[in-house]
Parts: structure tokens; C-alpha cells; sequence
């Protein structure tokens, strides 16, 4: 092992011990689950406080009002309240990303497990079967599947949409995989006996928690963001709203021409802050499980479910301790090592 | 290489055949809704149509499918129903062009100031550049046409920059020539721009990440040793190796590159593929939907190929040279 | 006679004999992590005279490499140098002695490779991979030397053969190659435009036996040729003895012992340098139990006052963790042996070992030593 990286073999010592290795997580992933929390609570309870019926529709109106204190956020073209849609929305939308995130999780975690535990020509079989996936474009096809299936409710969607989503993650799950099979602790399992489901669940799946969190939270973002993207092309079910059936009424009315920023700022917005904050939780979990950051004599960290759900809370809690900056501006590699002392020699 | 070859073919087979399944697996009859929507096709045309979406006794499956190869490779995608009696394989032709250009020079574009930004931003890490990362973060999980929007309504419409709309202007005839081409880069400039700006953030950020795991290597801290200049250990050691995973990467990218820019287009109604793709939903013409994805998933899978081609040209340790 | 080669200059260099190209003294060196600081050099004096080969030994963790880097000023953030000083003397451009730790990037870089260069561990990391060979050899005449393009290629080819590779791996990538040629390629690197100072941080250690042996009696004769200084650091003290007129030991960050070979291995001066001799096997002289040293190095962060090794000495008491860890020189050595041990002597009980005064672990050629 390489001693100039700035983690030394000599300094195994200084890699913080477990308590303190939960604060220094990055602000990032922090900022991204409270955000993501937030959502999910609106989401929630979204529905039950929305002060109008998102689909009624007021006669009286002939054009789009802006924010006033009856409608906080505006009214549509036919003077539907744009926050009632929205709280509605926001909670099919999420609703619509967890499904899929579930079904495509699931998906992932078995085909890569299986695909980088047996190896062999079940490997690369499954293999090829992901890159295909993986390569083919995912949203015309998504458009022409799901144009057939007019009337499908979320559970149909979410099915549609994990079935072409799944691929991605189960590369990263397979390499994984492959990469922990090798080793001897898995070995070793064998060697005693252990049946093979078993040392699957026990040995194996605990070691790619954080994978398969990452994988989550990264389907999630798919989801979101596709589904989205389809309900604004018109391939939706628009018999519930979402954010993306906002924001096609919004372009089907020409609300940007005329001006009608309340009318698809808030979905647009809200999408992209859901999405943004996924993105953040995501890097901080990928530095969750970076190797790294992990303890440098190798040694297999059991991250038992009820241990990760402590260190989600536990990130939320702690103050964060930043790392410590350097005289002057930040170093670059190609710097020397600084020199500090109290006085100099002659 | 010969396997890689291999692999997009398999690829483009699935891709084809996925194509031809759908209609004949899937419980809905499009037919009798395009039927509705078209009441001027002819019988032919309806004919036709029965035939590539399998209504009716045209044989067993394994037929047609040979029939549905026969046609593709004859060019015959179909004919369009909502342009009818334009063919599939035409209204392709007058949209791809568009898309390409518009598609191609901005993920270029942005391909490559993503990754110069990302070196930068690497190899300068806790400086000043750092600051700036929660606003490529954000940029990177903006959705594309949301970003549109905004652009649209600023340049476009309060600022009046730029046209917010189309092609080209109406009027100009189409072809190599000065105002024709100048019209067209002035109508594709807010596309493109929207599309570099919020791919680029991407590609920097994965330049970023692992242009930082590629300085801590040996070489890189050799090369420093060694007392070559800032610029040479910065490019030609670091750089150049943390290039590889983003090339790599960039196939995989494709895929949301190429669903962004399909968005985009109906948001500035320019005409490319994705407008149309956007007209053919809603008018249920399924011919075209089917032929677009097929003509996306080819271009995806050249532009795949084209990534693994250069990814084994830059890194010599996957060229099978003769051990000595 | 190599065009250029430090032997050809010698005797334009007027160099001071006595004094050392190298001179680290008092060095500290800390990494900072949160808010405790762990010292991975503490104090440290070391020197090296021109042509010279200083062997620094330890186990993981003592402190060795970060010395040879810190010296050079390599390391990278948390690392800080807290104290001491490192000069250079060199006949090429600082004879009078040039103080590294005060020197930019930019001077610094005049300085890395062509005074003082670098052997690494694993070649196969140190190797940029994209690169091919000459390009890697040329890169670094490109920034020192200013060379025309046939003056370059030639001594490219000079380069290879003074290691003894076919030239035509010039053309060849780090992945081509085998270890043992990565690793002569790599001695070629730093030789390239003729150092003053080659420092080799365990060049053989991810060697098998067999290279390890023809690697080391290569170093050994281009350092005849050529008069370079080596500081050669290592795990392995037996190798030490063979190749290295004086010799270091580090413990824990600190410099426990220095002695020429001789002195090293017949009469250590601190029970940590005779638990070292004690656990490599020796190919002549009787059979004996290896005993090795028990326990394990220390953590970093928590050290005891006083001397480190103390939980794992034999001679070890309450008086030890008093001390102040400088060595001291050793009675009778006319001061070119120093041990941080004020208790204990080689004629101590306990110290003179199982074989007694034993010949090196594997005879060496005695021409290929230099005096």
C-alpha cells in the first residue's frame, strides 16, 4: 500500500474510530435526507391538508391568477388551486418513485447477486441480458409500452418503468458481488458447509447495504424524474394528478407564454429540489461506502438494518466537524508539504 | 473487440425484436384507436397496418416476424397514420437530422467542458471551486425541461434573445445555405445551451470524483517527485487516467442524455424526433412512436459503440499486444 | 564513461568530504486528524555522506517513509512538518547547502530528480500506465535536461542498458513488462538525470526472492559507477547488512539506533535492534530458535512517555519513561554510533544474542562493498 496517500499504512491509527466516523458524513448527505424527509412528510400528509379539491374547477374563471391570499400558489386557466395539485401531486409522484424504487431495487439486488455469486455461464448470461437493458434507450421505449397501457394505475407504471430500470443497478450490485465472493471470509463459509442462500443472506447482502441504499435512492431519482418526464409528454395517467401531469396541462395551456410562472415553477421546482436532494444523499452514501473510508485492516463491517437506521438518525443528529483547513489556500498536489514551526533554524 | 461487436448486435436483435413484440404481446388494440382517429386511411393502409401490428390471421408469429425483418431491412418501417400518406422511414428522415445536430454537438459540447471543469475542479479541491458544487449538484438533478422552462421564459419571451420556438424561421428554405444556417444556430442556441449547461454539471462532477481517487495514485505523487511541471502531472498523469471511467461512463450516460434532449425538443417545439415522438402520442400513431424508438435505440448503440471504440484506443492495458 | 554522469563531473564538483549531502536534522512531522495530532516522526537526525548507502529500517508503521518523504517534502495533507531542518548539499547547485524546508514549488522542482530522486515501492503504481516507457524516461530529461532529440534517445537506450532491459521496451507499456523490469525500469527513472541522492523506498520488498537479489546487486554496482548516495529503507535489516554502510533504526516515529553495519549487527546498542537481529534466520553459523520480538508496535496516538518500545522490552523499567529519547553516542564508538537507549549496552545480560558474532546472513563479494 502506497505510504504518500494521505491515509498512510503507518497512520492506520488516525482513521477515526467508529463514533466518531458517523459525524464527519459529509454535510451534503445530510442536507439531502432532511429535504428527502420533508418531502416524504408533505407527501404524506400532503392530501389532507390541501385547502381545495385539486380537480375543481371554478366557472367563473376565464384566465390564470396569480398567487393571492385565497390561492397561495395561483389558480390554472379553469381556476384549479395550483398548491392543492401540487400537495396532491407531490404525493403521487413520491408514491410513484418508492413503488419503483422497491420493485427495481428488488430486481437488481437478485439478478446482480445471483449474476456475480454463481459466476459462470449463469454470469454471463445475466450479464449480457443487463448491458442490453442497460443500453437500450429507456424512455421511447418507455413512451411505446406505456402508450399501450393507457389506463394504468401506479402500480402498473412502476412496474413498466422497473422493468427498464433495473439494469443499472444490477451491474453495480453484480461487480460488488464478484468483488466480496473472492474473498476469504466467503471461503471460509463454504468450506464449513454453510448452504448457499445462507451465506447469500448473512455474508454477502449485509456487506452492500449501503449499495443497495445508494441503488435505492438512485432508482428513486429515475423515477421521479422519468416519470415526470413522461407525464409532460402526454404517456400518463391522468386520472390522478402528479407533478409531471401539472406540468403537461401548464405546456398544453401555453402557461409560459402568457406568463403563468406559478402555474409550472412550483412542480418544476419541486421536482428539481426532490431530485437534488436524492442526488446529495446519494454522494454521501457512495462515501459511506467507499472503501476508503473504511477501517484500513480490512476487517468486514456488519452493518445489521437496525445499525444503519441508528446511523441514518444518527448523521441528522450530530454537529458536523469539519475538516481542517490548511494555512493559506487549499493545497494542490503538486504542492510540497507545509511546514509549521514555532521558530526557525538557522 | 470482436465481442463488444458482438454485443450491440445482440443489443440492436433485442431491440428489434422488443420492437416487434409489443404490439402483438400487449392486450391493448392501438389499431382500432388509430382506426378512429384516421377515418381517411385507405384499405391498403389499413391493411398494411393490421399487418405490422398482427390483427387478424396473418400466420404464426414466427412469420411474421420473418415479414417484420423482411420490411426492416428493406427500410419499411410502416407508414405514418397521423401523416398519412407519408412513410415512417420519411418522417424520420426530415426529423433525425434536426435532433442529431442539436444532440450530438451539445453532448460534444458538454463532454468537454464538463471534463476540463472537472479536472480543474479536482485537482483543486477545498479551493474556491468548491463552493460552486452545490450549484452543479442542483444543475446535475434539474430536470432538463424545467430548465427549458426558465430559459424560455427569460430569453425567450421577457428578454427576447433568442426564438423560443422551431427550427429554423418559416420562410427560409432549407438547405446549405447562409440564412437557412444562421437561423438554425440562432433557434438551436437556448436548446443546446440548456442541455450542455445541465449535462455538463454531470460530467464534472464525475470527472471531479474520480479525477480526486487519481491523484492519490503513486504515479501521480511520482510525477511530482520526478519535479515535471504543474501542467504536465496534472494532464498527462492524473487527467489522463481519470478519463477512462468517464468514457466508459459515457455509454451508460446515453441513455439519459438522449431522454433529456427528447423533452427538450417539444419544450421549445423544435422539430426534431422528440417533437414528433411528442405529436405521434398524441395522436396514437404507433407506427411512428415504434419506427422513432427504433431509430433512437440505433443511433444510441452506434454512439455506444463509438464510446467502447475509443475507450480501447486510450487504454493501452486493453489492447492484447504479443507478450514478449 | 556515461556523457554527463555524475562520475565524469567529479572532478569539477569540489565537494567537502566530510560534509553530508544530506542532512536531516531534528525533523518532525505530524498528521493532523481532527484535533489530535499523531507525531509520525519525532525528532529525527539522520546524514548522508556523497556516495554513501544508509540503510533506515523499522516495521510498519515506524515512521520511515514518511521521513524520506517528508524530507523531500512529498507528503500530502494531514501531513505537516512541525520542526527541524533538511538540507541538501549538493556540488551541482548548492554547495554551500540549500535548507529544503524553506524552498517553493518552483525551486523545489529544480531540486526533485535531478539532486535527490526516488526508487517506489511498487512499480506497477508508480508506472503511469497510459504512458509508454520512453515517455515516462523522457519526460523527466525533458524537464532537467535540455537535450536534443537523437542526444535524448541515446541516452534513453544508455538508460535501459545500465539496468540491463532491451531497448526495445522503450516502446513497450508498464503492463508489458514484468515486475523485476518495472522495478529496474524505475531505478533507470531515477537515475535518469544522474541524482546526487537515491532515495529507495522498499525497491524489492513486492519481489520474489531470486529478482530481489539481482535488483539489489545491480543497485550496488551502478552506485560503484555512478557515486550516487542511497538511502535504502526497508522492513528487512538482514538485506541491510549486507548492502549499507550505516544503518538507522526507527521505532515508533523515533531514531532508536545508528552504527555502521558492523557496528549494527555485532554490537547493537537497544534491545529492539537485537530483537530485529534475532528474527531472521542466518544461512551459515549454527541453527537457532528465531524469537522474533513479542507484542506489537504501538498505536500512534496513545504513545507512553518516555521510550516506545518499553511495553515490548526485556530490559525495560520505570527509569525508561523519563528519558528523552535522543540518541546518545555508545562508549568506545568515537561517536559514529548512537543509541536512544541510555541503559543498556551491547555487553548488558540479555543483549548479546543467540549466535554470538555471527557472520552476515548471505556473504556478499567483499569488492562489492564500498569502505
Amino acid at each position: 500500500m502506497s505510504v504518500a496517500v494521505a491515509m498512510p499504512a503507518e497512520t492506520a491509527a488516525i482513521i477515526p474510530r467508529r463514533g466518531q466516523f458517523l459525524r464527519s458524513m459529509p454535510t451534503k448527505a445530510k442536507i439531502g435526507g432532511a429535504i428527502l424527509a420533508l418531502f416524504v412528510l408533505i407527501a404524506i400528509i400532503g392530501p389532507a391538508i390541501a385547502p381545495y379539491d385539486p380537480s375543481a374547477t371554478n366557472p367563473n374563471a376565464f384566465a390564470a391568477a396569480g398567487p393571492s391570499a385565497a390561492h397561495l400558489f395561483g389558480t390554472t386557466t379553469t381556476g384549479q388551486d395550483v398548491l392543492s395539485q401540487l400537495l396532491v401531486g407531490l404525493g403521487s409522484s413520491v408514491l410513484l418513485g418508492v413503488l419503483t424504487a422497491t420493485i427495481a431495487t428488488f430486481l437488481s439486488v437478485s439478478i446482480g447477486v445471483t449474476a456475480g455469486f454463481l459466476g459462470g455461464v449463469a454470469d454471463e448470461g445475466l450479464s449480457l441480458l443487463m448491458n442490453v437493458f442497460v443500453v437500450l434507450p429507456a424512455l421511447p421505449l418507455l413512451i411505446v409500452l406505456l402508450g399501450y397501457l393507457p389506463h394504468s394505475g401506479d402500480l402498473a407504471t412502476a412496474i413498466v418503468l422497473s422493468a427498464l430500470g433495473w439494469s443499472w443497478g444490477a451491474r453495480v450490485i453484480r461487480a460488488q458481488t464478484l468483488t466480496l465472493r473472492s474473498r476469504d471470509f466467503i471461503a471460509a463459509a463454504r468450506e464449513t458447509g454453510e448452504r448457499t442462500w445462507r451465506i447469500v443472506v448473512f455474508e454477502i447482502l449485509p456487506n452492500e447495504v449501503s449499495l443497495i441504499a445508494a441503488n435505492f435512492v438512485g432508482t428513486f431519482l429515475y423515477a421521479i424524474l422519468t416519470s415526470v418526464a413522461l407525464a409532460f409528454i402526454g404517456v400518463a395517467n391522468f386520472s390522478t394528478w402528479n407533478l409531471g401531469t401539472m406540468l403537461f396541462w401548464a405546456q398544453s395551456a401555453n402557461a409560459f407564454s402568457i406568463g403563468a410562472w406559478w402555474w409550472y415553477v412550483p412542480p418544476g421546482l419541486t421536482a428539481a429540489l426532490l431530485g437534488m436532494s436524492l442526488v446529495l444523499l446519494n454522494f454521501g452514501l457512495d462515501e459511506l461506502g467507499n472503501p476508503r473510508l473504511r477501517d484500513a485492516s480490512g476487517r468486514r463491517r456488519r452493518r445489521s438494518p437496525a445499525g444503519l437506521w441508528r446511523a441514518a438518525f444518527a448523521w441528522l443528529a450530530a454537529p458536523h466537524r469539519p475538516h481542517p483547513r490548511w494555512t493559506g489556500r487549499a493545497w494542490r498536489p503538486t504542492d510540497p508539504t507545509p511546514v509549521e514551526r514555532a521558530e526557525r533554524l538557522a | 473487440m470482436m465481442r463488444r461487436l458482438g454485443f450491440y448486435v445482440v443489443a440492436a436483435w433485442v431491440a428489434l425484436t422488443i420492437n416487434f413484440l409489443i404490439p402483438h404481446v400487449l392486450p391493448g388494440t392501438p389499431v382500432e384507436a388509430m382506426l378512429a382517429q384516421h377515418p381517411q386511411l385507405t384499405a391498403s393502409a389499413v391493411k398494411a397496418l393490421q399487418l405490422q401490428f398482427g390483427i387478424g390471421h396473418q400466420g404464426s408469429l414466427l412469420h411474421q416476424y420473418g415479414v417484420y425483418l423482411d420490411h426492416l431491412f428493406h427500410g419499411n418501417l410502416g407508414v405514418s397514420t397521423s401523416a398519412y400518406p407519408a412513410t415512417v422511414a420519411s418522417v424520420l428522415n426530415n426529423t433525425m437530422p434536426w435532433t442529431i445536430a442539436l444532440v450530438g454537438t451539445a453532448t460534444i459540447i458538454s463532454f468537454v467542458l464538463g471534463t476540463l471543469l472537472g479536472i480543474l475542479a479536482g485537482w483543486r479541491r477545498g479551493g474556491r471551486f468548491d463552493q460552486l458544487l452545490p450549484v452543479f449538484t442542483f444543475l446535475q438533478a434539474t430536470p432538463y425541461f424545467f430548465l427549458a422552462l426558465i430559459a424560455i421564459q427569460l430569453f425567450a419571451n421577457d428578454w427576447r434573445l433568442f426564438p423560443g420556438y422551431g427550427g429554423a424561421s418559416l420562410g427560409v428554405n432549407i438547405g446549405f445555405n447562409g440564412p437557412f444556417i444562421s437561423s438554425a444556430i440562432s433557434h438551436g442556441i437556448l436548446p443546446a445551451a440548456t442541455i450542455i449547461v445541465t449535462s455538463m454539471a454531470g460530467w464534472m462532477l464525475q470527472m471531479r470524483n474520480v479525477m480526486i481517487t487519481t491523484i492519490g495514485e503513486d504515479y501521480v505523487l511520482a510525477a511530482e517527485a520526478k519535479g515535471l511541471s504543474t501542467r504536465r502531472v496534472m494532464f498527462t498523469y492524473a487527467a489522463r487516467n481519470a478519463i477512462l471511467p468517464n468514457i466508459a461512463g459515457f455509454a451508460l450516460a446515453i441513455g439519459f442524455v438522449v431522454a433529456g434532449a427528447l423533452v427538450m425538443e417539444i419544450v421549445f417545439s423544435y422539430p426534431g424526433v422528440g417533437y414528433e415522438l411528442y405529436n405521434a402520442v398524441t395522436q396514437d400513431d404507433f407506427p411512428v412512436m415504434q419506427g422513432i424508438f427504433l431509430a433512437i435505440s440505433a443511433c444510441v448503440l452506434l454512439a455506444c459503440l463509438l464510446a467502447d471504440v475509443i475507450y480501447v484506443l486510450a487504454d493501452p492495458r486493453t489492447r492484447r499486444r504479443a507478450a514478449f | 564513461m556515461i556523457p554527463g554522469s555524475v562520475n565524469e563531473a567529479a572532478p569539477d564538483r569540489a565537494l567537502d568530504e566530510r560534509k553530508p549531502v544530506l542532512e536531516i536534522r531534528d525533523l518532525s512531522i505530524v498528521y493532523r486528524a481532527g484535533n489530535a495530532d499523531v507525531k509520525a516522526v519525532d525528532h529525527v537526525d539522520l546524514s548522508l555522506a556523497p556516495g554513501e548507502t544508509v540503510g533506515l529500517a523499522g516495521e510498519s508503521g515506524s515512521g520511515k517513509s514518511t521521513l524520506a518523504l517528508g524530507a523531500t517534502r512529498l507528503l500530502r495533507p494531514p501531513a505537516v512538518i512541525t520542526g527541524g531542518s533538511v538540507i541538501y548539499r549538493g556540488g551541482r547547485v548548492a554547495p554551500e547547502g540549500v535548507e529544503i524546508l524553506d524552498q517553493n514549488s518552483k525551486q523545489l522542482r529544480k531540486l526533485r530528480w535531478r539532486e535527490i530522486s526516488i526508487v517506489f515501492q511498487s512499480a506497477m503504481n508508480a508506472l503511469n500506465p497510459v504512458l509508454r516507457i520512453r515517455d515516462q524516461l523522457g519526460d523527466v530529461l525533458d524537464a532537467h535536461l535540455d537535450l536534443g532529440r537523437e542526444e535524448k534517445r541515446e541516452r534513453l537506450v544508455m538508460l535501459l542498458d545500465l539496468v540491463g532491459i532491451p531497448r526495445e521496451r522503450l516502446r513497450s507499456y508498464p503492463h508489458e513488462l514484468s515486475g523485476g523490469m518495472r522495478q529496474r525500469v524505475m531505478i533507470a527513472m531515477a537515475l535518469a538525470v544522474d541524482p546526487e541522492v537515491v532515495i529507495m523506498d522498499e525497491p524489492t520488498t513486492a519481489l520474489d526472492v531470486v529478482v530481489q537479489r539481482e535488483i539489489l546487486a545491480q543497485v550496488v554496482e551502478l552506485q560503484q559507477r555512478l557515486h550516487f548516495a542511497v538511502l535504502f529503507i526497508t522492513h528487512d535489516l538482514s538485506l541491510l547488512l549486507e548492502i549499507a554502510d550505516r544503518i538507522a533504526i526507527m521505532y515508533a516515529g523515533r531514531l532508536l539506533e545508528v552504527g555502521t553495519s558492523d557496528q549494527i549487527h555485532n554490537r547493537p546498542a537497544h534491545p529492539y535492534t537485537r530483537g530485529l537481529l534475532e528474527s531472521f534466520p542466518s544461512v551459515h553459523g549454527a541453527r537457532i530458535e528465531l524469537a522474533g520480538i513479542p507484542g506489537s508496535p504501538p498505536d500512534l496516538r496513545s504513545l507512553p512517555p518516555g521510550c516506545p518500545f518499553v511495553p515490548r522490552c526485556r530490559h525495560a523499567g520505570d527509569r525508561c519513561r523519563d528519558i528523552d529519547m535522543r540518541p546518545l553516542p555508545v562508549a568506545g564508538s568515537g561517536g559514529s554510533h548512537l543509541s536512544a537507549c541510555p541503559f543498556v549496552t551491547a555487553d548488558t545480560p540479555g543483549m548479546e544474542g543467540r549466535r554470538g558474532r555471527a557472520t552476515p546472513a548471505v556473504a556478499v563479494a567483499p569488492q562489492e562493498r564500498q569502505s
